[in-house]
């Protein structure tokens, strides 16, 4: 595909993984499966945290890694947005800081300006002078987020966006990132193991085990007719 | 008061913080981030120097550092002057003595700062060397001041090395130490006691600032 992110990638070395996807620009897909099925792998193979043994990520026609032409970008130039689990903000860094160290080499004030355009985007206006320690978990997500997206990335990557955060908040947050989503042009993965999430989000859905994709679909196709019995529990569905 | 032993004392020490400081960051970061099959056999090595006598280190610099020995021939022969009993001599054996003093708590603060935090900076398209400059650096700061205090302290107060690589030669390789030393060995304890003092306050002022460096920097990160 020309447009959006294909990936194929697979390993048998430390712990098996096999998987395969496209997602279409302004497509949220979501990851689902319980803990070392293999999804976060998956999700820092494509950013370049991770380097499978064999595969091809293509980004916007592009290859980022292509195992048999030994091709594997750094992380760094991969124009790829990561929402880390436990936000991974700079602790030395107020909220506009952190948004500003996604933006490069441009005049500061025009860095700055950007900085606090998309903390507003996402409701973040008055907090930007502090640092990570005086915001509140959502408000931490919520930079995160806004930093992902600092670098106008080809692909956004979010892992448990909401893992850390309260019922309330994550309800919140859901809403807000549900809101964002239909203006943003890139496709998206969540990595999440919360079906209220996916409802929500996700246009679709691969149900991961063992590091391999058991299922994938249509959101409201695959948790209508789970293909087997193993899915219909991982999906927790009666 | 010996002031050239004491004046030579802190160019000795301000001298091994320069040099040994960059490369304790360089190194330190290294071995913080990958994992490779020999690494506990380089960090083993690296805490030599800790646990060893100070007279066993001194004897095999002096064998190393020799006219007869290779290192020794080497020096003399780019520099013009010999390893032994020179401060060139000395600043080398300062600088092996002290890398464990240098590099065990940079290669800590470098660990203390986490993989993610480094994916996140190599995510904002960060490189190397400016994500060494900009997140790493400041977050591993307290771990440098500690590893520069400890270098720069240890240097004053090395006794044990620096009199069998150096010997004691007034304005070239007489430290306070070896000063204070002398002045016992002569029953004059007045400029004993003096020095003494003397070491002993720059000791509590430099630890003292860099605890309240490193409180102010920890408070700041939050």
């Amino acid at each position: 595909m020309d447009r959006g992110l294909s990936v194929r990638v697979a390993q048998t070395a430390l712990f098996p993984l096999e998987a395969a996807f496209d997602v279409a620009p302004g497509e949220v897909l979501a990851l689902v499966g319980p803990s070392g099925s293999g999804k976060t792998t998956v999700l820092r193979s494509i950013a370049g945290f991770h380097k499978p043994q064999t595969g091809r990520i293509l980004c916007n026609g592009a290859a980022w890694f292509d195992s048999a032409a030994r091709l594997s970008l750094p992380p760094r130039e991969r124009r790829a947005g990561f929402v880390f689990q436990s936000y991974a903000l700079f602790p030395h860094m107020t909220a506009v800081q952190n948004v500003m160290e996604a933006l490069g080499d441009r005049p500061r004030g025009e860095r700055e300006d950007t900085a606090r355009s998309l903390l507003a985007r996402v409701h973040l206006d008055t907090h930007g002078d502090r640092r990570p320690a005086e915001l509140s978990g959502g408000e931490q997500q919520r930079v995160a987020v806004a930093r992902a997206l600092a670098r106008r990335p080809d692909v956004l990557l979010m892992d448990e966006p909401f893992s850390a955060v309260d019922r309330m908040t994550r309800r919140k947050l859901r809403q807000e990132l549900e809101e964002l989503r239909r203006e943003l042009p890139m496709p998206i993965i969540l990595v999440t193991h919360d079906l209220d999430d996916v409802r929500r989000l996700a246009d679709r859905l691969c149900v991961m085990h063992r590091g391999r994709i058991l299922q994938s679909g249509k959101t409201a196709d695959v948790l209508a007719h789970p293909a087997d019995q193993t899915i219909a529990e991982l999906l927790d569905i009666e | 008061m010996d002031w050239e032993a004491f004046t030579l004392s802190l160019r000795l020490g301000a001298l091994t913080v320069l040099l040994l400081i960059p490369l304790s960051i360089l190194a330190g970061r290294a071995l913080a981030v990958s994992r490779f099959r020999g690494k506990p056999a380089i960090e083993a090595l690296v805490m030599l120097p800790l646990v060893l006598p100070p007279t066993v280190l001194g004897f095999y610099l002096l064998s190393g550092f020799g006219a007869g020995s290779f290192a020794g021939r080497a020096f003399e022969s780019v520099f013009g002057t010999s390893l032994v009993f020179t401060f060139e001599g000395l600043l080398i054996a300062s600088l092996i003595v002290n890398i464990p003093f240098a590099m065990q708590p940079i290669q800590r603060a470098f660990e203390a700062v986490g993989p993610e935090l480094r994916e996140a900076s190599a995510s904002c398209g960060n490189g190397w060397w400016r994500s060494l400059w900009r997140i790493e650096l400041p977050l591993a700061w307290p771990g440098i001041l500690t590893g520069m205090a400890l270098t720069f302290a240890h240097t004053l107060g090395e006794f044990g090395v620096v009199l069998m690589v150096g010997g004691s030669i007034p304005g070239e390789t007489r430290t306070i130490s070896i000063a204070i030393y002398d002045r016992v060995q002569a029953f004059d304890e007045a400029a004993a006691g003096e020095m003494a003092a003397v070491l002993l306050a720059i000791s509590l002022a430099t630890i003292a600032l860099t605890f309240f460096l490193t409180q102010r920097i920890g408070r700041r990160h939050g």
